[in-house]
């Protein structure tokens, strides 16, 4: 693997440039070499911990912890389809076998390129990604691939490694997993505009909501004003079991631990 | 009588190219912000904290309280970061949010970071969905473009810089000090507190961690003012909020709805549960929130009825099985999840989660004994309230739910030497080959 060339070292340099410290600019600077090179390679972790400065085994211990990061090749295609519960029961696990079967691989493995392949494809199976209305649910290099069956994973893989365009479910023609990692490392591709504002499950209730001519409540007349909650309220509304035992805690901001422990979990 | 849907958020998603800034601007959009900058600071805090809107990434710690918590007399830079890692199991409702309509979280982010006068804000949003990154990072441009960013904002002499910082793939960023250890770079793992992130959060400075669909309220509240806000949902759960129906219902989807909705109301709105088949068991707030039954289709679902119910309201991520679905099959998934997403910090979670699997991947096979029952409720308890952060304590929901719940089930599985289900009887699929 050659070194990183000059425009992605500049890039690199970018990307630390936009924040307070530039050590944050790592996770996106893994991206971009990936783009770059095709995966997570000992000169890009050299590059950006020297860009960084830090130690390359810094920046090798992010690059192990996070998933999206790859120290082997992927497919032109990363396919992932979703087997966490939800997806799986609704028909992921008989998807993800059906693929391994075709592209007679495991997972997080790369099916060989035949002969006359435009393109080689991937498959990993993935958590969920937020995409639970849809299931069960195939992401292709990021891109929702919405409501998919065994048959239709099989044509859309053969479709992909002949070269035939394909378009997200909910999203644009599909790009390179390379040319994603490049949009994730923050340089935008003019694909934003591809694809619709939502996909069907999305718009189940605004429908009815249309349908039957209901709204949020018009704007009142000014007047009485809810009462400002105490911080002991707060405490007693935090919707978590570890509230008490961790607001015993005398500092002022100990009222919201509890709940952000809870916060996005 | 407030309707039984409101869409505020969702009202935009149907509108064409609804995620640019002239469809936003055609909708009222961007004029919340004029608003903000005729209040003061305080004053928008205070107009948060009366609305009564309460944290929509699962906690609902009251956000306006949050707002306050941050020390004004701290020298450093404040930061707001907004939490779009939506990475939930069931919790789907910020990524189509931030896809139709990315210019109201934009908004938000302007009014919320004037309220708490940080300068500079961060919207963290996992790496796994390009193409709401590309909305999201279209957005923000447009705003620097349009002057909604940028120096001297709107004439009001505030100056906000956003970046859009795509994550890895790590469940665990959810958790907001795990969030801001990837915001600075590093391995997510989660911080200890205190000092909690309101008093020395990203890079040691005051920071604001607040959900996608917290700050995407903000607009609507300054707009039309905290009592309209409070008119909508329960005494204790003000608003609106997006219930994510998902699974073995007719019409799963979002569903935007005061808070104090039952899953009857919402299930009668998606035609109920597929093929006229048993509602058998669902969870409230995504996989980390106890399970529930067919037993509470009427309880409220606000903060307060679901954690009656002994379970937890969460993202509102109605994850709905009905009876051809094994309960065992299910909660063994999801404790593999929790086992590959613990970080690895705190011994209770990364042990006891391989430990969680080990036990139910054999009474899953029914190769166990009824003792594994009272083994996997006794690991539970040593990581219920052991572990360094809420990921060991959701693990163990699931489980101890479904125990409390469907114990003859797992007896089931021993008795029958395996799985009694047929598990291509639950594919989305399996309604197609009829008769019972």
């Amino acid at each position: 693997m050659s070194a990183l060339d000059d425009k992605t070292m500049g890039e690199l340099r970018e990307i630390a440039g936009r924040y307070p410290e530039k050590r944050s600019g790592l996770l996106p600077m893994l991206h971009l070499v990936q783009s770059a090179q095709g995966k997570v390679t000992p000169e890009a972790i050299e590059a950006c911990a020297e860009i960084l400065e830090i130690s390359a085994a810094e920046v090798s211990g992010v690059a192990t912890f996070y998933t999206m990061y790859k120290r082997h090749g992927v497919g032109d295609f990363h396919v992932g389809v979703c087997t966490n519960t939800l997806c799986a029961v609704m028909g992921g696990d008989q998807i993800f076998e059906r693929l391994k079967q075709h592209l007679e691989i495991g997972n997080d493995e790369v099916a060989d390129k035949r002969q006359g392949d435009q393109y080689s494809v991937s498959l990993e199976h993935v958590e969920c990604n937020a995409a639970c209305d849809y299931a069960p649910v195939v992401m292709v290099n990021w891109e929702f691939m919405d409501n998919q069956t065994p048959e239709g994973a099989v044509q859309m893989v053969e479709s992909l490694r002949a070269g035939h365009d394909v378009r997200s479910t909910r999203g644009p023609k599909l790009c390179t997993w390379r040319e994603a990692e490049r949009v994730l490392a923050g340089f935008p591709d003019g694909r934003v505009d591809e694809g619709p504002s939502a996909g069907p499950a999305s718009l189940a209730g605004l429908e009815i909501a249309r349908e039957r001519g209901w709204t949020a409540p018009h704007v009142p007349a000014p007047g009485a004003i809810a009462p400002t909650p105490s911080k002991e309220s707060a405490v007693a509304e935090a919707d978590t079991s570890r509230a008490e035992s961790e607001t015993i805690d005398e500092s002022s901001s100990a009222d919201e631990s509890a709940a952000e422990k809870r916060e996005a979990q | 009588m407030t309707d039984t849907l409101t869409p505020v958020l969702t009202d935009m998603w149907d509108v064409e190219r609804s995620w640019t800034l002239a469809a936003y601007e055609s909708k009222g959009g961007y004029q919340a912000l004029d608003k903000a900058f005729g209040m003061s600071q305080d004053d928008v805090i205070a107009a948060v904290k009366d609305s009564g809107l309460r944290g929509r990434g699962g906690a609902g710690f009251p956000t306006g309280m949050k707002w306050s918590f941050i020390p004004q007399d701290n020298p450093k830079p404040k930061y707001l970061v907004v939490n779009a890692d939506e990475s939930e199991p069931g919790t789907c409702k910020d990524i189509p949010l931030m896809m139709g309509n990315p210019h109201v979280l934009v908004e938000g982010v302007i009014i919320s970071s004037y309220a708490i006068r940080a300068n500079k804000a961060f919207i963290y949003i996992r790496g796994e969905v390009l193409h709401v990154i590309r909305r999201v990072q279209a957005a923000v441009a447009e705003a620097y473009a349009a002057g909604h960013l940028g120096k001297d904002i709107h004439g009001s002499g505030y100056d906000l810089d956003v970046v859009v910082h795509a994550g890895a793939g790590a469940y665990i960023c959810g958790e907001e000090t795990a969030l801001l250890e990837g915001l600075e770079g590093r391995r997510g793992q989660p911080r200890l507190r205190p000092p909690f992130p309101a008093v020395a959060g990203l890079y040691a400075s005051p920071t604001v961690i607040n959900n996608v669909e917290s700050i995407a309220s903000v607009p609507s509240i300054v707009a039309n003012g905290a009592q309209w806000f409070a008119s909508m949902g329960t005494e204790k759960s003000k608003g609106y909020g997006i219930f994510s129906l998902s699974g073995h219902v007719t019409k799963p989807g979002q569903y935007e709805a005061p808070l104090g909705i039952t899953l009857r109301e919402l299930l009668d709105l998606a035609g109920g549960i597929r093929g006229g088949r048993e509602l058998k068991f669902w969870t409230p707030g995504g996989s980390s929130t106890p399970l529930l039954t067919a037993d509470h289709l009427d309880i409220p679902l606000d903060f307060e009825g679901v954690g009656a119910a002994g379970s937890m309201l969460g993202t509102r991520a109605l994850q709905i099985f009905d009876d051809t679905v094994c309960v065992v099959r299910a909660v063994l998934r999801w404790t593999e999840f929790y086992k590959h997403e613990s970080c690895g910090k705190c011994t209770p979670c990364r042990e006891g989660t391989w430990w969680l699997v080990q036990t139910l991947a054999r009474l899953e096979k029914g190769q166990g004994t009824e003792a594994d029952l009272d083994t996997l409720l006794d690991q539970c308890d040593n990581i219920l309230g052991r572990s360094f952060c809420a990921l060991g304590d959701g693990a163990t929901s699931p489980i101890s739910s479904s125990i409390q719940y469907f114990r003859d089930e797992y007896l089931a599985h021993l008795t029958h030497g395996g799985c009694p289900f047929d598990a291509a009887r639950s594919t989305a699929w399996a309604g197609q080959e009829v008769t019972a």
